[in-house]
């Protein structure tokens, strides 16, 4: 019984010597994988095309390593989710990863995110970055933890045929919430089968509730939905009630889609694919990426697009200062906390977001610039033609306030929202459902009344 | 030779041991996962991702004070009581019944249609029925033909719409559970009672039923459990809304969990969810046990 169990130990002894042996002596040599983690979806290919490019590159100039890239396929939440389960273990995070700028702050929390300030420093690229750009990386420390690869802005964008037909005067500029409503039913008086000017709104839209709908009015009261300053969330403002009274009767006067179309996931794709091309829309809130659904190899590709659409700024609410309101949101890149090559994680993030790269990512995708040499190039400023347009609303931009507690207190705004669509709650009801709902996820010590 | 008998006692367990120990890894473990991530305030993101704490019975407590839960878990039931236990479990019978009544092609003609539904895989399904169901779906554009009005089934009833769908994507399960039950219905028996004078419903209600009560209560407990954990179905459908009016608990799970990132609130629900199915499941086989006695 001994002598065996003793010569088996002695090989597997004798095989672990041999096999230590095999090992290169030199880590340096031997071959090493970033683990590159983005999304990709049919209608998205920008950054396929980015990363394949800058793979390429950096494998050229960096002999022995490899560069592993693992897109996933989904919309931006399913995108979210996966990442964020990826990252939960050290195993599946990966080294370089696509994340969207208002989960920033939360993933810094988390400890899932390298701090890049010392790599900056030694970047000559990144004094070109756009300083208001650079803050959606910066974590609550200060510290950057992510590189933005393009930013947006959201303005209104309407159809000039239909605006036209209406007999409205062009080039169209609201100065006020009551210009809106006064133009809104005057193409329908003119034409009832034309959804005159529709804001999304309810559960359904997610994000692009808040982001190209209820934001835009609120930050246009004077009233914030966070207190900055404070660190506390704003409860019981009148530019909160103001706000969803403009959505009840924008809902209530049928100037909007009807509730139930609002309440469709899907309804985005029927105001870029259908209603607007078929000139069924007169406008809408929307992201200054619209273009990139019409332009050829878009989703709803759409030759006309050019010269029938124009964009406006969104006005506040009586025309106060600063006479416009826009948000942004946007992507970055970032490296893995848990990365065992730091160094060279952040020079691949560095090549894929080298001037030419971006370049092309910004056009691919209708990104507004935040590097200055990619601002100035021709073929971005002729990319299309509201490129100005909406660049120019970088002046007056907001961000979200993107702490761990924001997606629930969204989820909370986009009910107050949809109640007031439907006509279960009148906009008094849901604002002060709202405060409490949000007082119930903070603690009352974390809010404020403005 | 005791001591040896007990070995050979032992020893015929073995084969068992690979199906045990795959049990217990992928379903034994997620399942305690599950419940320990409960008591935790484990989130997707956020300082509670990596280090999470202990916080007790905090998550089971907000559950009942949140009034969504009550109506996510009457919603569930609805949903299991109309499209598993009524729709499929009494449509899949009467398709059983009349096809063995039925010419030969017809019954293999509806025996087609209704298992193809069930073939499909459920995202597949999923979206068929919500392209069915929505506004400018099939079913409004037949009664818009018939002059009927277009009601906006996912907006006005979504429950309805998402049982029905149920109950169309599950009832060939219990079709086919039926047809073999009733097929080992020995013919002599219901020659005799129709020798006897029993009219078509009493030789159902006397002889069918009795005979094959065996296999109802295996199916109630099968479409039961699965319909209980049907998910995508309705995600894909209605995503829970309007305003909740769809929020199975399979649903609330997965908002409070991947929606606001909170693990250990939606691993609650979970939690309620796996023990109305335990409960479910003891029940069915203790009925079942009685039969046998």
């Amino acid at each position: 019984m001994r002598r065996p169990a003793l010569k088996s130990m002695s090989l597997i002894a004798s095989a672990l010597i041999i096999l230590t042996a095999c090992t290169p002596e030199s880590p340096e040599s031997s071959s090493k994988t970033l683990k590159v983690v983005y999304q990709k979806t049919d209608s998205f290919t920008a950054l396929e095309t980015m990363f394949q490019t800058a793979k390429q590159e950096f494998e050229a100039a960096n002999q022995g390593v490899t560069v592993e890239l693992q897109p996933i396929q989904g919309n931006d939440d399913d995108y979210g989710t996966k990442l964020a389960l990826a990252l939960r273990s050290p195993s599946t995070a990966p080294d370089v990863f696509y994340e969207d700028t208002f989960k920033v702050r939360s993933d810094v929390d988390a400890g899932y995110l390298l701090k890049l300030d010392s790599h900056l420093d030694g970047w000559a690229d990144w004094a070109k970055f756009d300083d208001g750009a650079k803050a959606a990386g910066r974590a609550d420390d200060g510290g950057t933890y992510a590189v933005p690869l393009g930013t947006d802005t959201r303005a209104i964008w309407y159809n000039k045929k239909v605006f036209e037909a209406a007999g409205i005067s062009l080039p169209w500029q609201p100065h006020s919430w009551q210009d809106i409503l006064d133009t809104a039913r005057k193409i329908k008086a003119d034409d009832p089968s034309v959804i005159p000017f529709n804001m999304y709104a309810g559960k359904a839209t997610g994000e692009g509730t808040v982001m190209q709908g209820f934001y835009e009015l609120l930050y246009g009261t004077g009233a914030t939905l966070y207190d900055e300053e404070s660190g506390k969330w704003v409860v019981g403002s009148a530019g909160f009630k103001d706000s969803l009274g403009f959505l009840k009767t924008l809902y209530g006067e049928g100037l909007a889609v009807s509730p139930a179309e609002a309440l469709d996931a899907n309804v985005w794709k029927k105001v870029f694919g259908e209603w607007f091309p078929n000139g069924k829309l007169g406008a809408t809130v929307e992201g200054s990426y619209s273009p990139s659904f019409w332009q050829d190899g878009g989703s709803y590709e759409w030759p006309g697009y050019a010269q029938d659409m124009a964009v406006a700024p969104f006005p506040t609410q009586d025309g106060g200062a600063p006479g416009a309101v826009s948000m942004s949101g946007g992507w970055t890149l970032a490296v893995g906390a848990g990365t065992k090559e730091p160094d060279l994680a952040f020079k691949f993030l560095s090549t894929a977001l080298n001037r030419d790269n971006s370049l092309k990512f910004t056009l691919d995708s209708s990104q507004i610039a935040v590097r200055s040499d990619v601002a100035g190039d021709a073929g971005y400023q002729a990319a299309n033609p509201f490129v100005k347009d909406v660049s120019g609303l970088v002046s007056v931009t907001r961000y979200r306030p993107a702490t761990s507690d924001y997606p629930r207190i969204s989820a909370a705004v986009q009910e107050a929202t949809e109640v007031v669509i439907t006509g279960a709650k009148s906009p008094e009801q849901a604002a002060a459902d709202y405060d409490a709902a949000v007082t119930e996820i903070v603690g009352g010590d974390k809010t404020v009344r403005k | 030779m005791p001591a040896r008998l007990r070995g050979r006692g032992l020893l015929r367990y073995l084969p068992l041991l690979p199906a045990v120990l795959l049990l217990l890894v992928f379903l034994a473990g997620p399942v305690f996962w599950a419940f320990q991530a409960s008591f935790t305030n484990t989130g997707l993101t956020g300082r509670h991702a990596r280090n999470p704490e202990w916080v007790g019975l905090d998550n089971y407590q907000r559950l009942l004070l949140d009034p969504v839960f009550p109506l996510s878990l009457g919603l569930t039931v609805l949903f299991v009581a109309g499209s598993a236990v009524l729709g499929q479990n009494l449509l899949g019978l009467a398709l059983a019944v009349l096809m063995r009544r039925a010419r030969r092609s017809v019954s293999a003609l509806v025996g087609t249609a209704v298992v193809a539904a069930w073939v499909l895989p459920e995202i597949v399904a999923a979206f068929a029925a919500y392209a069915y169901f929505s506004r400018d779906g099939t079913l409004n554009q037949l009664l818009g033909g018939l002059g009927m009005g277009r009601p906006d089934w996912l907006y006005s009833w979504p429950m309805v719409a998402v049982v029905l769908a149920n109950v169309w994507r599950g009832t060939a399960f219990s079709m086919l559970v039926y047809r073999a039950a009733l097929n080992d219905i020995p013919t002599e028996v219901a020659e005799a009672a129709q020798v006897d004078g029993a009219g078509g419903w009493q030789r159902l209600a006397f002889i069918t039923l009795p005979m094959i009560r065996r296999s109802i209560a295996t199916n109630l407990m099968l479409i039961t459990l699965q319909t209980l954990a049907v998910f995508t179905l309705v995600w894909v459908m209605t995503a829970g809304g309007p305003a909740n009016a769809s929020t199975t608990l399979p649903v609330l799970a997965y908002q409070e969990a991947f929606k606001f990132g909170d693990i250990g609130y939606g691993t609650a629900v979970a939690s309620v969810l796996l023990l109305i199915g335990a409960v479910f499941g003891v029940g069915y086989i203790r009925l079942l046990r009685e039969e046998k006695q």
